[in-house]
């Protein structure tokens, strides 16, 4: 309990410098959202930004996260399957 | 007093991180633990949607109109909000979905070998 | 083991809730171009309309409609459908995944639906998968 207070502090203590809520200027809206969301609707001709960006800008990240949730699927088929054999032995 | 109330999504998420880590760590009970677990994430998931907010902006959908060919419509970047952490985000979502699904199954095996679900109660029998 | 629910109430409104529920859920998927939503979330969709048909008929419905085979078939198709769009794109002349080239009226939009649709598919299979292993587990 007492490590999780220390650790909270610590952490509030750290969030004093990042940006404030809502800040046009923050670093992670300044180098290269912008562009993103001047030429997503002229390149692509898809209105919604979000979908423009996950499947074609970055289009290998979605690729590997399909992988990693199939990957998941076949790990939860193979973790539980029942084995005849192994009430015998 | 000003810096607390123009920061305060820093601080939900600081307080959700710390329930979670809290679960995490002192309760005896394995489905507990991955329950605290789970509020982690979802915390760390809040923080990085929050760092993308402009004041006065809207979602990042372009209300196209009538225009098809989309050569006529000038698109000024303060007006969107960022939707790049709304992207990064939707992969993690689902990563978390599949990280829960494997600990559940993970959990379905050890109630079958040990019949408990105490953490304490499984460290003695494998001693 | 889940059995078949005894009040008619659930029953009923069940049998009469899933097909909108499954509409719905390609809606969202069609319409991830100019509304929110998109792949992921139309997947989670179609999951879901099926998990409620499994709680409120009982497992053993539910593991007739839908056999491990098909499930097999329907993650596999999706990713398949994702990687064989990228290596369309590379054999006709561009970079991997890169939709400017194909043959099409609007190419990085169609592409992008293709892509979507694959998505959807892996999702709503992989959630009946793990529903199903992690109930008919003894």
């Amino acid at each position: 309990m007492i490590l999780t207070l220390a650790t909270g502090l610590f952490l509030i203590y750290g969030a004093m410098d990042m940006p404030k809520w809502g800040d046009p200027e923050s670093p992670a809206s300044v180098n290269v959202s912008p562009r993103y969301i001047e030429k997503a609707f002229e390149e692509t001709a898809v209105p919604n930004m979000v979908t423009a960006v996950l499947a074609d800008y970055r289009g290998y990240d979605t690729l590997g996260e399909t992988t990693v949730i199939f990957a998941a699927g076949i790990c939860c088929l193979l973790i539980l399957k029942r084995r005849k054999k192994e009430e015998a032995t | 007093m000003d810096l607390l109330i123009s920061h305060f999504n820093y601080f939900i998420s600081i307080c959700l991180m710390m329930v979670g880590l809290y679960a995490m760590m002192a309760k005896m009970n394995l489905v507990k633990k991955l329950i605290g677990m789970n509020i982690f994430q979802w915390s760390i998931i809040l923080f990085f949607v929050s760092t993308g907010a402009k004041h006065g902006a809207t979602i990042p959908i372009v209300e196209a109109g009538h225009s098809h060919h989309g050569a006529e419509v000038i698109l000024q970047a303060s007006h969107y909000v960022n939707p790049l952490p709304h992207v990064l985000m939707l992969t993690a979502i689902v990563v978390g979905v599949a990280t829960t699904g494997v600990a559940l199954a993970l959990l379905l095996r050890i109630y079958r070998t040990y019949h408990t679900l105490e953490e304490d109660e499984i460290l003695q029998k494998m001693r | 083991m889940i059995r078949r629910q005894d009040s008619i109430i659930i029953t009923t409104l069940t049998r009469l809730l899933t097909p909108f529920i499954q509409l719905f859920g390609l809606y969202v998927i069609m319409h991830g171009h100019s509304s929110p939503g998109g792949g992921f979330q139309g997947g989670v969709i179609l999951g879901a309309g099926f998990i409620l048909l499994a709680i409120s008929f009982g497992i053993d419905e539910a593991k007739q409609r839908f056999s491990e085979g098909l499930i097999a078939v329907f993650s596999s198709a999706g990713v398949f459908i994702f990687a064989g769009i990228g290596l369309l794109c590379l054999f006709l002349g561009a970079n991997y995944l890169d939709y400017g080239i194909l043959p099409v009226v609007e190419p990085r939009s169609l592409g992008m639906l293709g892509v979507e649709i694959g998505i959807g598919i892996t999702v709503m299979a992989v959630m009946i998968s793990i529903f199903r292993d992690l109930l008919t587990f003894e």
